[in-house]
């Protein structure tokens, strides 16, 4: 029997497989769904969210330290937070089985850039395999446990958008059990202290040697012969683009394992070909390192290495084949840019803040980055995750410093605050600074699909959790002026704003409300009022001045023909900050 | 059959699209092709156009297709089908839903939602159109929309008829809601003639 399952299904079904007893993520698109997937193991394995990428990491080599299997997931710029650890470990290798999934975006669907996570692989001194689909990812990540053990390394499982949300067929296999290795105190290989990181330096060069032989051997490395014509060296999804482009009529060496790149292998297949083409997502990993090894080959001179590729894209750089296409009417389409949903308790802050003149407001990582977009227009700079807060205090010591009169506001998630940004604000109470910091507290982890976090009150595998009280622990970091407040109420919203931009020093204001699509906790119960309600407008009253509509919600559209404004039923869920908006009671409450 | 055929699925975020996909895809495992499926997560799903695409064959590699290969678009809102048009083969087809979600810049006032699309689209391609919504109230849930547009999609296509459409659905909706998306389902097949 087989399962359809996506690349991120089958990583945890493989982790499951494979005998990991502990894993450990940050979500973030497009890795979220390995370690959701991995909880429902709950009687063989503990999955968790940490707070942060090199949180989860720390944990993952503490397990393996420990002697167990362990796996670390993350998106591709979570491996930048995580790289501390990461860099580290390159050098003192493991006990247990390790490995770090990192799941890059080429194209950057959900994702602020589109950086190779290869290349981490070369640059921390470990071993990297990258699957193709979702056969390959389960069966990939069995052997990339095998080869952490074998050669004492973390192996750097590289994924990417179309493997982790791609589905194909799987065949399952049982669970190996994989008893613990006995603890044995190490502490010329973990205390990385100067002394032996000297000493681990050659070991790991000499690692790598051995790395490179065992990539020239290895079935992940496979030579599929066809038209000699045409040779073909890739790795990954573009693995199945060129497939799909050539078929039989070229020859393929498909590499699963990309560090070290077995270059003999390399060497021979390129012997036995007339043209040789390496087609690669991104970045001339593969390309540049047979370059140097002095092995002629066409790669990014044709295949663009912005964005995602396609079959399509492949066909028309090395073939100069386009097909056939019928086009509609360009008048006939609207851009469809993504909006806060109807009800998001966000609207109401953004609302309000927007209103405000002379300030700046840098934004961070969630839901709450498209606070940018019109038409609430609200935000300044979204850089990274934390960085609301930080950037905010750094530009208002700018601005103090040089006279320059401005309001600075950090907006941040409940989720992105735990992640980083208590340092930030630590950095903001310690230096003295004078910002406006904003918890958006929407009671989860909202834009990567609602995962538990340390304030939500539960674990990735549904058990009761502590749940940090966001108030306490700002007041601890040295923080006095701090406002808790329902963001959609308008006026409570904007007093706390006002009353935070005449306080003389740093100030926090906690916005209160759960995400309008989350799966409401008994404790949200409890706490909110959140019977389903219906706002209308009174086609009477409304006078057509589209002031609701600058709320920015789905579910408000302006009738041209009537000049009313509607809203739809459907999509509607009573959040009332249209009916507050409007200047002309207009909006009414459905059933009063 | 060893020609590998093309499915892509557009709408909006919320519609169901990918319910949609599922039920498709698990209908022709059980037919026992080789099935590929790709779908869009994270920030794109937030009101954002939302495609996903299903290929089927003896042995498909590529996960996606490019522009020109589509056998069949399949359209769950009006608008979205011209955004993807270019994607469908000229001798290919569409199924399209009469079915119109403004998007921010339209809710807005900044634009209006274009007319004329589905005479566009018809005089380009060989279309079918649905009117996915008033079909799901009169069966009495406008969330069934979804499977009412794979059960005329199934039927465009030809799709082989030994496929257990109805073990398909038990299989992947929830128990409640069965009986109702079978209705569904055949209220689709009979909207294609």
């Amino acid at each position: 029997m087989k399962h359809l399952m996506t690349g991120n299904e089958a990583v945890a079904r493989g982790a499951y497989e494979a005998g990991v007893t502990f894993a450990s993520a940050y979500p973030g698109t497009p890795s979220t769904e390995i370690l959701e997937n991995m909880a429902q193991y709950k009687e063989d394995l503990i999955a968790e969210w940490a707070p942060n990428e090199k949180v989860a990491l720390e944990t993952v080599i503490g397990a393996s330290m420990a002697g167990a299997r362990t796996l670390a997931a993350m998106k591709h710029v979570g491996v930048n937070v995580a790289a501390d650890p990461l860099f580290t470990i390159g050098y003192t290798g493991i006990t247990g089985g390790l490995v770090l999934v990192s799941a890059d975006d080429p194209g950057c669907h959900s994702s602020q850039n589109e950086q190779d996570n290869r290349y981490y692989a070369k640059f921390a001194k470990i071993a990297c395999i990258e699957p193709s689909d979702s056969q390959e990812s389960k069966d990939y990540l069995k052997a990339a446990f095998d080869v952490s053990e074998k050669y004492d390394v973390p192996v750097l499982f590289r994924m990417t958008t179309r493997v982790c949300h791609s589905k194909g067929l799987v065949t399952f296999e049982d669970r190996k059990d994989v008893p613990i290795i006995p603890y044995v105190k190490k502490p010329t290989k973990f205390i990385s202290a100067p002394a032996n990181a000297k000493m681990l330096h050659p070991v790991v060069e000499a690692k790598l040697v051995e790395l490179e032989k065992f990539s020239n051997e290895t079935p992940l490395n496979r030579i599929e012969w066809g038209n000699k014509k045409i040779g073909i060296i890739t790795s990954g999804v573009a693995y199945t683009y060129a497939k799909e482009v050539f078929g039989s009529e070229a020859s393929y060496l498909k590499l699963g394992f990309t560090f070290p790149l077995p270059m003999d292998k390399i060497r021979a297949f390129a012997k036995e070909v007339e043209v040789l083409y390496v087609v690669e997502e991104l970045e001339p990993f593969i390309e540049e390192q047979m370059k140097v090894a002095g092995i002629p080959c066409i790669g990014k001179d044709l295949i663009p290495r912005i964005g995602e590729l396609n079959p399509d894209i492949i066909a028309k750089a090395l073939l100069g084949k386009e097909l056939e296409t019928i086009k509609a009417n360009p008048e006939m389409i609207v851009s469809r840019p993504p909006t806060l949903c109807a009800g998001c308790p966000h609207r109401g802050f953004f609302y309000t803040l927007s209103k405000k003149k002379n300030v700046v407001i840098t934004g961070d990582i969630g839901c709450y980055t498209l606070g940018s977009a019109e038409p609430l227009n609200a935000t300044d700079s979204v850089i990274c995750m934390g960085a609301s807060i930080s950037m905010g205090h750094g530009a208002a010591q700018a601005f103090k410093k040089n006279n320059v009169d401005k309001k600075v506001v950090g907006v941040i998630g409940d989720s992105t605050f735990f992640h980083t940004g208590i340092n930030s604000l630590i950095t903001v109470a310690y230096n003295g600074g004078n910002t406006v910091s904003v918890i958006l507290d929407n009671r989860i982890t909202g834009m990567t699909g609602h995962q538990e976090n340390p304030g939500s009150g539960y674990t990735l595998q549904g058990d009761p959790a502590n749940v940090i009280n966001i108030p306490d622990l700002v007041k601890a970091i040295g923080i006095e002026h701090i406002v808790t407040v329902n963001p959609l109420k308008l006026d409570e919203m904007d007093k706390a704003i006002e009353d935070a931009f005449a306080f003389e020093g740093p100030s926090v204001i906690i916005t209160r409300w759960p995400c309008a699509l989350k799966n409401f906790s008994p404790e949200d119960i409890k706490e909110f009022d959140l019977k389903k309600k219906l706002c209308r407008v009174v086609e009477d009253k409304c006078r057509g001045c589209k002031i609701c509509t600058k709320t920015g919600c789905p579910a408000i559209s302006f009738d041209p023909t009537i000049k009313k404004a509607k809203i739809n039923k459907y999509m509607c869920v009573g959040c009332e900050v249209c009916l507050q908006a409007c200047p002309f009671d207009a909006i009414e409450r459905v059933g009063e | 059959m060893a020609e590998v055929k093309n499915i892509l699925l557009c709408g909006v975020g919320g519609q169901g699209i990918i319910l949609a996909s599922k039920i498709l895809a698990n209908g022709l495992i059980n037919a026992g092709y080789d099935v590929k499926m790709s779908e869009v997560h994270g920030m794109a799903q937030r009101g954002g156009s939302v495609t996903t695409q299903v290929r089927f064959g003896e042995k498909v590699h590529s996960p996606i297709i490019g522009k020109g290969q589509a056998d069949i678009l399949v359209s769950f809102e009006t608008m979205e089908t011209s955004k993807w048009l270019d994607y469908v083969k000229p001798q290919g087809q569409v199924v399209m839903n009469d079915y119109e979600i403004p998007s921010a810049p339209i809710l807005s006032g900044a634009a209006t939602y274009p007319t004329g699309i589905i005479e566009d689209i018809s005089q380009k391609i060989h279309t079918t159109v649905l009117k996915g919504s008033e079909l799901a109230s009169q069966i009495g849930n406008i969330k069934t929309m979804n499977v009412i547009i794979v059960g005329a999609l199934v039927k465009a296509m030809g799709l082989d008829a030994s496929i257990d459409w109805d073990k398909v659905i038990k299989a992947n909706v929830k128990e409640k809601f069965v009986d109702i998306n079978i209705k569904a389902f055949k209220l689709g097949m009979d909207q294609v003639k």
